[in-house]
């Protein structure tokens, strides 16, 4: 536990804050946050910050309550974790996710924590965080899907003082930036991140110099409050006391295990939401856990929820004691350390399917269809032409969901503020080619509002190296919704100069590659929102006309299209009537096969073998025995 | 000796500016605009302003403007047809663009994609391929591109755009498609990236081009109209638009590359607002435009407006230089809301726009809005005149204020102060946006306010920002027109070209500094501007190897031939400090080169004003009541055209024009200066 040092410990007074000044404090606060952001991209220098934008600011009051930001606070963990004095000028780092109870998922996430003062007092923090390119490890870029506890990830940096009074700690940096592969990127992106902090602290004392240091703090409690009570209202009206259960899955661990379950219920007791994910499979033995962090699954809620009432709501931590998250200890959404994460961006990004899931279960209002929960990567590294050392980290896009306001977009990001990055950057700076970078036509999943395509990217290596992928959804499907159907899966195919073919399965490591092999690789679509047989005939005559979906596939819609987009009425209204008559009543949620049928087809569909169910791992046995218990193995529940 | 007109078309007027540089004299007119033909009201404009001042149309020699004309095909979606070749595996190179989703984590709920530029149905693959080191990795499939090409004819596009990967870096296939294109297809308007611009990045490149193409014909038709209906009654003139970084392009560039004109509106205001600030002697001014809807603010360094490398009309972005004018979706017509879970008070960035408009102006609005609450707390008051003859019902702007108060649980006055202050700190944060984050102080700006709500704001804005003085030019319109009539002619030409700066080539570069040159050179010789009267600039974009955001540094000419690069790699590191507080010892990359080309500027005397005796009471109208900081306050009402040169205004007061109303707050004042301009300072 940290102890805070003030010198000045004259107790903050509760004064009257005008409702109109709130507002304008509430403004400046988020002006502050996009100001972080804005001096964090134009300096970092690695492609996954400077482009994808991998990276994410938080201000909070004194006591840690985010004030502004998306991803909640990682202040408390900090304190807890910190075992020192921390004063005026000092700036905490961290990369462990044990040691700050998730507030970052994985080591290449480095979060920056600065308590902000205001004549001796403590008047708030800043946070950020952002994703280091390579921080050793078994594999380049640090993210081997191979790796069976954490230590085999990369340097773990505990929570340290790297700054200590305002004085850098240059030994410390040293010693970080020695082990990395790319150590130029990550000390560009640490500066960077220390800027954007300092940045952030500076705003928050000049609010406290222009409306009063009382008034700042008193205002950051009403804010709070106003939030805690417009979250209230909107959870006591939208979300039913009864209980709703909603099951998802992660496909595969790359070690042969799967798919992992990630279960869970939700319901309402008074005013307060309970999430509990006992029907979570256990942990996994390999990379694709995930500890999430129980203010970050709130913040996502309260994300979804005014996004889908309210968008102008701005979110703060004053809801959180209304939403309890119950995650047991050993599952796959809170496993015993040190059990490896890097493959964590796939729970990560199922969880959003999650919460729509149960949301839509719960309230109509809520139905999305799932999507492009995920984000896949590819890296690639080697010796390039001129003999330097070289890594290409990638994040693909994908379909993005069906909606109620609309299709989903092919090809596009769910994860707020990325981009792709240029191809023609790309092939300036690394040995490859990309050959075709398009979205794959029929692949998102048919609706009245169809799902996004998902994307095709077709590199050429121009030298010897080797790669590694990190991608799922290749078993499982995208479900659609209220009539909706699935998006097509994940595909990875290696065709070699030779000619020869092999399809990769979708998390692997190693894979040696040669100038002139190819990676073909497919992300998946988005599941389609309501009955494919209501779409509007212009919006399917503009697909088919804009090589978005197949005349075959216009078939799937119940429409009957030429080649160059033309509807033929009638024809349509008679396949549409023979299909509504031949087919079940749609359900609120179509996932496709279920998962023993999914096992039964896998190689006949997918060319890859079937994962097996999931083992207890060696850690988690461990830990359950010093209790005198048994592991547990996964339960295979029905929804209900 | 010649006569030099700028016109600038708004919305409701067209203002025009003879300048007879020889006499140096100026004169001005004001006609409505024609938004049909904004043309007419050009030429109607110029026969007022002739006519009135007994001059002779034949005399005129120069016409310069700014046009929206470029920006509207944008918005209304009412351009060219346009077709796309890009290289095979890149047909969806717009359809995906960036693959963005805006807003924060769950926004993709919310988030409607608008159709590509250049329709899908006729983007076109060419079976082709160059490396990023510019070699032909296949080579072009002809026969395929000439069948493929066939889709075209009689499909109705009219302009065909060609954006081939790594054509940056070597145009060959472009070139090579372009020929083709011209032979398979004589009649079609075509644009190549690599001539429009020849940079990396396969999107921006392709979205430029193809913007281009969207707008060409629009703009050509326009500014041949308007240049055949102007000869027709001077004989030959020179026209000039003035493009989105500021300087003005001939008619003939304008015409070829309108993408550059996409910002012309706004740079029309800040040329008039360099022009104005010129005159007053400042030369370090933020702009503070504040029309119905939105606001755009830019900032101005000893004359020169900051201009960067992208332009943005609504959801299309452009790399195209622009003034760095940053708009807010908060205008006098922004609506104030409550919304039911927070209790929170929203301003904008809904707007009653001018229909059905502010409560107030009654034609049928009910929902408050920022003018609502001006005319609530008296600032705009109920005889003041809005461009003629539009009244101001009070009873109205009252009882639409009265609904945000009932939400809030606050007096109507209390309430309408917050609607300004709420909207205030929305235009404040868009001012920090081009000050403070910029790494520049705003206390050494000032704050000039123009725009239709712009001086009714300006002095809390001065306040919030400590930009003094606050500056207030007479009538807006003119301003603009002014800055037309005096900006330079300019040209621009750009090659991306990425080296590190230890193992760069001085003798390469300059060749192609050089090959720039003679472009740039070459849009002013046709302008009969003699070479030794063109002004050269070379600028570099620099980075730290590998980092996203460059930094434009200029070199003069002669610097580089003393020092190559090292001064501006030095002047790259205090920038570097001063935009973001540290820099790095790290090697550095050239990005982009370009040469800009400007021709001499107009001489232009100041319209002076006459000095006053020091009693200002002449122009008072009558007493009034304003509302400020919880409280009524007596103020008085002035008629801004009986100010005189050296008059002081203490605040509370209220100083009323033709098309704009200027409120000075309690604990502030106006004094006039010498060219008519009010300047706010505060008291204290």
């Amino acid at each position: 536990m940290a102890r805070i040092i003030e010198t000045n410990t004259t107790p903050w007074p509760t004064v009257d804050v005008d409702p109109v000044t709130l507002d304008v404090i509430e403004n400046a606060l988020q002006n502050a946050r996009v100001q972080m952001d804005a001096i964090l991209f134009r300096t970092a220098i690695s492609p996954i910050i400077r482009e994808q934008r991998d990276g994410f600011p938080v201000l909070t009051n004194r006591d840690g309550m985010m004030l502004a930001g998306q991803f909640g606070s990682p202040v408390d963990g900090f304190v807890d974790n910190y075992d020192g004095e921390v004063s005026e000028g000092d700036v905490l780092l961290t990369n462990d996710p044990y040691a700050c109870q998730g507030a970052i998922s994985h080591l290449n996430d480095w979060l920056f924590c600065m308590p902000v003062y205001y004549q001796g007092r403590l008047l708030g923090w800043t946070a950020m965080f952002g994703h280091m390119s390579d921080i050793s490890g078994m594999t380049a870029a640090s993210m081997p899907v191979t790796s069976s506890d954490l230590l085999q990830e990369g340097i773990v940096i505990p929570p340290v003082k790297i700054v200590s009074k305002g004085v850098l700690q240059k030994d410390l940096l040293r010693m970080a930036m020695r082990n990395s592969r790319t150590p130029d990127w990550n000390e560009a992106d640490f500066f960077a991140i220390l800027s954007a902090c300092r940045t952030g602290a500076a705003r928050l004392i000049e609010m406290a110099d222009r409306f009063g240091p009382d008034v700042l703090v008193s205002a950051q409690d009403q804010l709070l409050k106003r939030n805690r009570e417009a979250m209230r209202s909107l959870i006591v009206s939208t979300m039913p006391e009864k209980k709703v259960v909603f099951e998802d899955w992660i496909c595969d661990d790359a070690m042969g295990f799967g798919p992992y379950k990630l279960g869970c219920e939700m319901w309402r007791e008074g005013d307060k939401l309970i999430f509990d994910f006992t029907r979570t499979d256990p942990q996994s033995a390999g990379c694709v856990n995930f500890l999430l962090n129980e203010r970050m699954f709130k913040m996502f809620c309260g994300q979804f929820m005014v996004n889908v009432y309210d968008p102008q709501i701005v979110l703060n931590d004053g809801y959180i004691d209304l939403i309890d998250v119950r995650i047991p200890k050993g599952t796959l959404l809170n496993p015993i350390a040190p059990a490896a994460l890097n493959g964590r961006t796939h729970a990560l990004g199922r969880i959003f399917d999650i919460i729509s899931g149960l949301f839509g279960s719960a309230n109509s209002d809520f139905l999305v269809a799932a999507g492009f929960s995920d984000s896949p990567h590819f890296m690639y590294s080697g010796f390039d032409k001129r003999d330097d050392w070289f890594l290409l980290f990638q994040i693909g896009f994908g379909g993005i969901p069906g909606k109620p306001g609309g299709d989903g977009p092919d090809g596009h990001s769910l994860w707020p503020k990325f981009r792709n990055v240029p191809n023609e950057y790309i092939e300036a700076y690394f040995p490859i080619r990309i050959d075709r970078f398009e979205s794959l036509p029929d692949t998102g999943g048919p609706g009245k509002h169809r799902g996004g395509n998902g994307v095709r990217t077709e590199y050429v290596f121009e030298v010897e190296g080797e790669i590694s992928i990190h991608d799922d959804r290749w078993l499982t499907y995208p479900w659609g919704v209220k009539g909706g159907e699935p998006g097509t899966r994940s595909r990875k195919l290696l065709v070699r100069a030779t000619g020869e073919q092999e399809i990769l399965p979708s998390k692997i490591d190693h894979i040696f590659v040669k100038p002139g092999d190819r990676l073909i690789f497919d992300t998946w679509g988005g599941g389609g929102w309501g009955d494919p047989l209501e779409r509007d005939l212009d919006a399917i005559a503009y697909d088919v006309e804009a090589g978005l979906v197949t005349v075959e596939g216009a078939r799937r819609y119940g429409a009957v299209v030429s080649a160059d987009g033309v509807v033929d009425v009638a024809a349509t209204e008679v396949l549409r009537a023979q299909m509504r008559a031949a087919r079940p009543a749609p359900t609120a949620f179509n996932f496709g096969p279920p998962v023993e049928e999914l096992r039964a087809s896998c190689v006949a569909e997918t060319g890859l073998q079937p994962p097996v169910d999931p083992k207890p791992s060696p850690i988690a046995i461990a830990w359950f025995r010093k209790q005198g218990k048994a592991a547990p193995l996964p339960q295979r529940h029905a929804a209900e | 000796m010649g006569l030099r007109v700028g016109v600038d078309v708004g919305g409701t007027f067209t203002d025009i500016f003879l300048l007879d540089e020889s006499a140096n004299k100026t004169f001005t007119a004001k006609v409505p605009s024609t938004p049909a033909d904004p043309s007419e009201a050009v030429i109607a404009g110029i026969e007022k302003a002739c006519r009135e001042n007994g001059l002779d149309m034949a005399d005129i020699t120069h016409v310069m403007h700014g046009t929206t004309v470029a920006t509207n095909a944008v918005l209304t979606g009412n351009g060219a047809a346009v077709g796309l070749i890009v290289t095979e595996g890149y047909r969806q190179v717009l359809h995906l663009a960036r693959g963005f989703v805006p807003g924060a984590l769950s926004g993709w709920i919310n988030f409607v994609k608008g159709k590509p530029m250049a329709a899908l149905k006729y983007t076109i693959e060419a079976s082709e391929r160059i490396s990023a080191a510019g070699d032909v990795v296949r080579p072009l499939d002809e026969a395929k591109l000439r069948a493929d090409l066939q889709r075209f004819k009689g499909s109705g596009i009219g302009s065909i755009t060609i954006s081939l990967m790594n054509s940056y870096v070597n145009a060959e296939h472009e070139k090579r498609v372009e020929a083709i294109v011209r032979e398979e297809l004589p009649d079609v308007s075509i644009s190549v990236s690599s001539d429009t611009l020849p940079e990396m990045q396969e999107y921006e490149r392709a979205i430029t081009t193809v913007a281009n193409a969207f707008v060409k014909p629009v703009v050509s038709r326009y500014v041949s109209n308007l240049k055949n209906n102007l000869e027709a009654r001077t004989g030959e003139v020179k026209l000039s638009i003035l493009r989105s970084d500021g300087g003005l392009a001939t008619a003939a560039s304008a015409a070829d590359f309108p993408v550059n004109l996409l910002m012309s509106g706004p740079a029309g205001g800040v040329a008039g607002a360099i022009w104005v600030a010129k005159q007053a002697g400042f030369p370090n001014i933020i702009t503070f435009d504040m029309g119905g809807t939105s606001t755009d603010v830019c900032l101005v360094e000893g004359g020169e407006a900051q201009v960067r490398r992208e332009t943005v009309v609504h959801d299309v972005v452009v790399r195209a230089s622009s003034v760095d004018v940053r708009t807010v979706g908060a205008g006098g017509g922004s609506i104030a809301t409550v919304p039911e879970l927070t209790k929170a008070l929203r301003v904008g960035p809904q707007s009653a726009g001018a229909v059905p408009g502010p409560a107030a102006y009654n034609k049928g609005g009910t929902e408050p809005t920022v003018t609502d609450a001006n005319v609530v707390l008296g600032y705009l008051p109920a005889d003041a005149r809005l461009g003629g003859d539009m009244t101001i019902r009070r009873d109205l702007a009252l009882a639409a204020v009265q609904k945000t108060a009932d939400a809030l649980g606050l007096s109507v006055e209390a309430a309408a102060e917050g609607i300004i202050r709420i909207v205030n700190e929305n235009m404040f944060g868009a001012l920090r946006l081009v000050s403070v984050e910029q790494g520049y102080d705003p206390r050494n700006f000032s704050l000039m306010a123009f725009g239709g709500a712009g001086p009714l704001h300006a002095n809390a804005l001065g306040r919030l920002l400590q930009a003094w003085p606050v500056i207030v030019p007479r009538g807006p319109g003119v301003l603009c027109a002014a800055g037309d009539a005096t900006t330079r002619l300019r040209d621009e030409a750009s090659r991306t070209m990425i080296r590190t700066l230890d193992g760069i080539d001085l003798g390469e570069l300059k060749s192609i500094l050089d090959e720039l040159e003679q472009r740039v050179r070459a849009t002013l010789d046709v302008e009969g501007i003699p070479a030794d009267q063109q002004e050269i600039i070379y600028q570099v974009d620099l980075r730290y190897a590998g980092q996203s955001a460059d930094i434009t540094v200029a070199v003069p000419p002669a610097e580089f031939a003393e020092h190559g690069l090292a001064k501006a790699s030095e002047r790259f590191d205090q920038l570097h400090e001063q935009m973001f507080n540290f820099s790095l010892d790290k090697a550095k990359e050239l990005v982009n080169l370009r040469v800009i080309a400007q021709g001499p500027g107009a001489n232009v005397g100041q319209i002076e004003l006459a000095q006053g005796d020091g009693d200002v009471s002449r122009a008072a109208v009558h007493t009034t009541r304003v509302f400020d900081q919880g409280a009524w306050h007596e103020a008085i009402i002035y008629d801004r055209r009986k100010l005189l040169a050296g008059d002081r205004i203490n605040g509370p007061a209220i100083v009323t024009e033709l098309d704009s109303t200027t409120l000075i707050l309690p604990g502030s004042h106006a004094t006039v200066d010498t060219v008519g301009n009010l300047l706010i300072r505060d008291d204290r």
